[in-house]
């Protein structure tokens, strides 16, 4: 695999930093370690005392932890920022426009893009859905592309997220805790702010409002409830928006309306951001044995009265066994090159590469179709042989449900380690807001760091940490990647 | 827009709850007092009292130990498998908390959450118990200064709301342990140890300086009841917290635009309070007084919890 790239050494290592990154580099070396230790203690001091935790599920002993957090920041240069907010924007704008076909008028499969049992015999379609049209034509309001990096000018999108990324607050909280434990860094670099993306999600919310909301129309978030391992983000969500934080059993909907109950009555609700996954969100249209849902939740959005932030039906979109199609989607929509590439993927429902991924299993990162957190993931450089084993058998027997990759030389960022700074593999998942009328990128986002060493598996559940990543703008003033939508491409495909 | 139902009576269980854990803090520490008053068994007895005013006797009884400080003083606080302890109290002050996390300020949960981590640190010696004790009751009052600097809107009212008619609940409860206090063989009402075991009621409620200033006179049993029943400058006597109870519930009328039969019942309560005599209540029974008050505050409790919605 050789010697990664390291986002601020380069290849040099410590004594040879990235041109660009010198300063940094310095910073690096100027600070003890000691000090830099004493920062990152007193951030996750600062983080448990919010509660800024999560659970993990099947862990009684430690119901909630914090995610370790790392004080040496990743950095985007301006150059890089804007080719990849292009990326994104084109990404996600194809990613609309495919779901809005696929439960419309299907003209990608009638073009002969897509083999139809893709989509047909895929859990994630909802067939409940189809021909429902979200308010304004918009399905994934909130889109995280994560990112990987393998060299200077080498990103690649490892996976779509548009059914409820999550991670927002970490990108938020982090940047929190290093404007107050590394101030200097701030004077010294012009670090694009970050923290107004509560207000432009809502923003993005308000637009996508069913047309007779009204000028003021109810906005509210809808989270499973405080035992949810991601509750903590979804109230910081909502009470950094300043809008209602709402639990199913708050919401009824009567006549196709959705209200909430109050102290003072009912209050019509317009816009859920919902935090609950398809399967649970509404028991008459999904799983009946859901506790969570709110009956008849689908029949209001249906009847147009409700906007749901994201639609449900949006996992076709992000779907592993779709992914490797993203490029030939995102060509079809966009009309033009994708600008950010896939990483080359193996469908194993394909016999030619079921053959290649069996005969180099010890090579490639193998994942299920339909798995996330890092579960269901076999990493061949690193897996034992009686690892390897057990998913050759798995692929044999139902080779439809998984996927490979290469193994990627991933990025690497310098890490406080208990052996002092050291590099560790990272990956980068920005966030992307579509409204009605435009489609933004906030300038920075989740990085997620893999602490163990040589590790390339960066979950949370799995012992990743995080880091604030840092975008750096240049002179003059520099806004959110914006771009509006009106002669764009989501615009001549509604008129296609 | 009006507070979502589910947030008001998570606030309003906060409220209620915080204030229960600073209560049985309170309890604890004045039975340290009370036992170190008191030669045995009357020392004991205090522990068995501090069991009864609380509602604990069933579970304690079904735990199997033996009465005493070390027993009863650790069930109070640190025993999480029953509903009447300090600990299981912040866990569910805690959760109430968590769950309105959007309607509270940073600090109000800070606060929370840091009381939490003390109780849930590495397990505590016995003999610390007045320690922790302590501890409890600087996070309680750092709670309610937070809450005092939070926006003055219904989120504030309901957890105030709560604390007012819990702290009802709890003064008279507290004032109830001297009646299930026996003197000790000898003992005469009035005597040392009597007067003792009021003064240590007083300092329970942080009161005795007020009794001070209140009452010229030394330190007579009918006094101290007139004072945690009657005088509304106290602010943990009853009068206060019936006071405070229609004042709040009239604020989150104003907000919601109208008001109910919490109200009512409520204001009726007010007018009889103002009507109340401390030298008449010991008359006709101080005990049966007390245990009218705390379940006309139950009921009250209910219909709270019926006109706003409680889920």
């Amino acid at each position: 695999m050789g010697q990664a790239f390291d986002e601020i050494w380069g290849h040099g290592g410590p004594t040879a930093p990235r041109d660009e990154l010198v300063a940094l580099a310095r910073w690096m070396q100027d600070v003890p370690q000691r000090e830099l230790k004493r920062r990152l203690q007193s951030a996750e001091a600062t983080f448990r005392q919010l509660g800024i935790t999560f659970a993990v599920y099947g862990d009684s002993e430690a119901a909630e932890r914090i995610i370790p957090f790392d004080i040496v920041p990743r950095v985007f240069m301006p150059d890089e920022w804007t080719r990849l907010s292009r990326g994104l924007i084109q990404r996600t704008q194809a990613i609309n426009a495919f779901l809005d076909d696929i439960y419309g008028e299907r003209r990608i499969m009638k073009a002969g893009v897509l083999p139809p049992e893709l989509i047909y015999g895929n859990p994630q379609f909802r067939p409940e859905i189809a021909g429902i049209r979200p308010p304004h034509g918009i399905w994934a309001h909130i889109c995280g592309i994560d990112l990987v990096r393998t060299g200077p000018d080498e990103f690649w999108v490892l996976e779509d997220n548009a059914r409820t990324p999550s991670g927002v607050s970490y990108m938020l909280e982090n940047r929190e805790a290093m404007i107050r434990l590394c101030p200097e860094l701030f004077r010294n670099f012009r670090v694009a702010a970050v923290d107004s993306y509560p207000d432009r999600l809502l923003e993005t919310m308000r637009s996508v409002a069913p047309p007779l909301a009204g000028a003021n129309p109810n906005c509210v978030v809808l989270t499973p409830g405080h035992f949810n391992s991601a509750y903590y983000e979804h109230s910081f969500i909502a009470d950094s928006m300043g809008v209602e934080l709402v639990e199913p059993a708050d919401l009824l909907v009567d006549d196709d309306v959705v209200w909430m109950q109050t102290i003072a009555g009912r209050v019509r609700v317009d816009v859920i951001y919902r935090r609950i996954d398809d399967d649970y969100i509404d028991p008459v249209v999904f799983r009946p044995d859901s506790l969570l849902g709110v009956p008849g939740l689908i029949g209001a959005y249906r009847a147009g009265n409700v906007a749901l932030v994201n639609a449900p039906g949006n996992g076709i979109a992000d779907d592993k066994a779709i992914y490797s199609y993203m490029p030939e989607i995102v060509k079809f929509y966009s009309e033009s090159e994708p600008l950010l590439p896939n990483v080359e993927t193996w469908r194993c429902r394909e016999p030619d590469a079921l053959k290649y991924v069996l005969d180099n299993l010890g090579d490639v990162v193998v994942k299920l179709v339909d798995g996330s957190g890092g579960y269901g993931m076999l990493v061949g450089p690193t897996a034992s042989k009686q690892e390897i084993e057990d998913f050759r058998r798995a692929l044999i027997a139902e080779p439809h449900r998984y996927i490979a990759q290469p193994t990627l030389a991933l990025s690497t960022v310098p890490t406080m380690t208990d052996a002092g700074l050291a590099p560790r593999h990272v990956d980068f998942r920005p966030f992307v807001l579509t409204g009605a009328d435009k489609v933004q990128v906030v300038p920075g986002g989740l990085t997620r760091v893999a602490l163990k060493e040589g590790s390339l598996v960066v979950n949370s559940s799995q012992g990743g940490g995080t880091k604030d990543s840092f975008v750096l703008m240049d002179d003059g003033p520099v806004q959110a990647q914006v771009q509006v939508v009106g002669g764009g491409m989501t615009q001549s495909q509604g008129q296609g | 827009m009006a507070m979502l139902s589910r947030t008001a009576a998570s606030l309003y269980w906060l409220g209620r709850y915080v204030e229960r854990a600073d209560f049985l803090a309170r309890l604890v520490e004045a039975t340290v007092r009370l036992d170190a008053l008191s030669s045995r068994p009357a020392g004991d007895a205090a522990w068995a009292s501090a069991l009864a005013v609380s509602y604990t006797e069933e579970s304690f009884a079904a735990s199997g130990r033996e009465v005493g400080q070390a027993t009863v003083a650790r069930f109070l606080t640190c025993d999480r498998s029953h509903g009447g302890s300090i600990l299981w109290c912040l866990d569910a002050a805690r959760n109430n908390a968590k769950a309105v996390r959007t309607a509270l300020t940073r600090d109000a949960w800070a606060a929370i959450n840091r009381a939490w981590i003390v109780f849930n640190g590495p397990a505590e010696d016995d003999s610390d118990v007045l320690n922790l004790v302590e501890a409890i009751k600087a996070e309680a009052r750092g709670f309610e200064g937070a809450v005092q600097r939070m926006m003055k809107n219904e989120a504030t009212w309901f957890i105030q709301l709560g604390a007012a008619i819990e702290r009802a609940d709890n003064t008279a409860r507290l004032i109830d342990v001297k009646y299930h206090l026996l003197l000790p063989e000898g003992e005469r009402v009035g005597g040392a140890i009597d007067r003792d075991q009021w003064t240590t009621i007083l300092q329970t409620v942080s009161a005795v300086t007020a009794y001070r200033w209140l009452y010229s006179e030394g330190l007579r049993p009918s006094n101290v009841i007139e004072l945690l029943l009657c005088r509304g400058e106290v602010p943990r006597s009853l009068s206060a917290c019936v006071d405070e109870t229609v004042e709040m519930l009239n604020l989150l009328g104003k907000r919601t635009g109208f008001q109910g039969e919490a109200d009512r019942m409520a204001r009726a309560r007010l007018a009889r309070m103002q009507k109340t005599r401390a030298h008449e209540v010991i008359v006709s029974g101080l005990h049966e007084y007390l245990a009218a008050f705390i379940r006309e505050n139950a009921m009250l409790d209910a219909a709270i919890a019926r006109q706003f919605r409680f889920i």
